[in-house]
């Protein structure tokens, strides 16, 4: 057993591991945050999508090991004070999943992309997504929702700017 | 699928990380392990021990040496992708990182690891036999440097010994114009085949220069310097390319396997080699 550290939305969680743990073994299993899910272990699915010190990253190819000492985001850590995140809000209002199964993994690769690329385009978003299957929706409502929560997303930061501006005119 | 036990190394030092090499019984190098990984979790591979390399801040940087970049083995294919000295000095591989896997691969993959892993689908290997890049190698006896082509010997095969490690690679800068060209099934699968370029053409429109490299279609990145002779000093325009394309289709040999046959291999080798010359060949705006 390793000693290993993570820092996992926002909370320090100090445990021990098997070196050969997988990160999503780990979230799942020891910290019970279930959302992340493994689809299909060796990369190419994109369900098992977390962020790693703010970069998206495949927690089925990355060892709790060489993730200690890390910031962990989940798709747990995405809604606050019981408020949806606005790309789960967006997901909701456009139907942008059935079963659900892979949607963890699709949020997180949007919430990474729109930080980057806050006003992408359409075609950009489908390069962003290509990463990530889905085996119900057919994916145009999952870019109808990345597109209306880009626009959410600026709508929110621009109220944010003029609020600053009008506190610093004021 | 979970990968069977190994007994796991830190070191904090390349020394370290050497020393485990030479006296751990069947260690191998963990880097960014989007290929590793994979194959420990289906049981393809079974190390007996991990050294694990990802907190080797000796091996992250990308410098500017003059005639070349030195780029440490540790450099994730994202750093490559928005490095402005890599735009700017190996033009080329900032192309081919936008082809390689997705987001979540590329921060985590490193130039090391895909050269190490000798894919002959994967992009950078290519390119490493396109633009004559150097290995420098090390193990706790000695330091080596491998020419790109002579590092690749087989199907996920390399000259590293298992007690070496690929320390910095050595892209010599450029000042030709290349295209990468490819045909994946799926955006950011890998591919079937790769062709890649690189011309330099005069001002009285005559070539100058010609390199050309092909990947999955053979065992290791294909290159044949005697056709990229036959392009010097015809004119560049599209029926040489088309010739040359044709030349190279005759002389290849694809490998067959469930994504391909190596017929259709052979003519999509030809198709994107005649749009990657094209394209390298364009006039560029100054
Ligand atoms: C879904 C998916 C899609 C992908 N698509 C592509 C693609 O389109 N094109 C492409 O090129 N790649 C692709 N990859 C692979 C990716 O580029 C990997 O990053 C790369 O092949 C290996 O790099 P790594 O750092 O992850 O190496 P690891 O997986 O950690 O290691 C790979 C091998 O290299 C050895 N190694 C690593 N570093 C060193 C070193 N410094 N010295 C000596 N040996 C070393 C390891 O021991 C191991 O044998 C894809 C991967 C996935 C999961
Ligand atoms: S479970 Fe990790 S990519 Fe499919
Ligand atoms: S909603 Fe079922 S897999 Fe995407």
């Amino acid at each position: 057993m390793v000693s290993i550290t993570l820092r996992v939305n926002g909370t320090v969680h100090q445990m021990d591991v098997e070196p050969r743990w997988l990160l999503a073994d780990v979230l799942r299993e020891h910290l019970k945050l279930t959302g992340t899910h493994l689809g299909c272990e060796q990369g190419v699915c994109g369900a098992c999508t977390v962020l790693l010190n703010g970069q998206p990253a495949r927690s089925c190819l990355t060892l709790a090991v060489t993730a200690d000492g890390a910031d962990i985001t989940t798709v747990e850590g995405l809604a606050q004070n019981g408020q949806l995140h606005p790309i789960q809000d967006a997901f909701w209002q456009e139907h942008a999943l059935q079963c659900g199964f892979c949607t963890p993994g699709f949020l997180m690769t949007a919430v990474h992309f729109l930080q980057d690329n806050p006003d992408p385009t359409r075609a950009e978003i489908k390069e962003a997504l290509s990463g990530n299957l889905c085996r119900c929706t057919g994916y145009q409502h999952i870019v109808n929702a990345v597109e209306r929560a880009a626009k959410n997303l600026r709508e929110k930061s621009g109220e944010k700017e003029s609020i600053q501006t009008s506190t610093v005119e004021g | 699928m979970k990968p069977p036990a190994f007994s796991y190394y830190r070191p904090e030092s390349v020394a370290q990380a050497l020393h485990l090499l030479s006296t751990v019984e069947g260690a191998k190098i963990l880097a960014g392990g989007q290929s590793l990984i994979p194959m420990m979790n289906m049981r393809l591979a079974r190390p007996d021990a991990l050294v694990d390399i990802n907190h080797l801040t000796e091996l992250t940087s990308i410098q500017d040496v003059g005639d070349a970049l030195e780029i440490g083995a540790l450099v994730r294919h994202d750093e490559l992708l928005r490095s402005p000295l890599v735009r700017r000095h190996a033009p080329l591989v900032a192309q081919a990182e936008r082809l390689i896997g997705h987001p979540a691969i590329r921060s985590r993959g490193t130039i090391g690891g895909s050269l190490a892993h000798a894919d002959p689908a994967a992009e950078l290997p290519v390119l490493a036999v396109l633009g004559d890049w150097e290995l420098i190698v090390s193990s706790q006896t000695q330091t080596r440097t491998i020419s790109a082509g002579d590092f690749f010997l087989s199907y996920f095969v390399t000259t590293l010994a298992p007690e070496e490690m690929l320390l910095r690679i050595r892209l010599p800068k450029v000042s030709t114009y290349g295209h990468i060209a490819e045909y994946a099934i799926q955006a950011g699968d890998f591919a079937l085949t790769i062709a890649a370029t690189s011309v330099d053409v005069g001002p009285s429109g005559v070539v100058r220069e010609c390199r050309i490299a092909l990947g999955g279609v053979t065992d290791v990145p294909w290159r044949d310097k005697t056709i990229e002779r036959q392009a010097i000093g015809q004119v560049a325009q599209d029926s040489l390319w088309k010739d040359i394309s044709h030349t190279v289709a005759e002389a290849i040999d694809p490998i067959d396997d469930l994504h391909a046959t190596s017929a259709y291999r052979r003519q999509l080798a030809e198709a994107l080699l005649r749009e990657a010359l094209h394209r390298a060949a364009q006039p560029k705006p100054a």
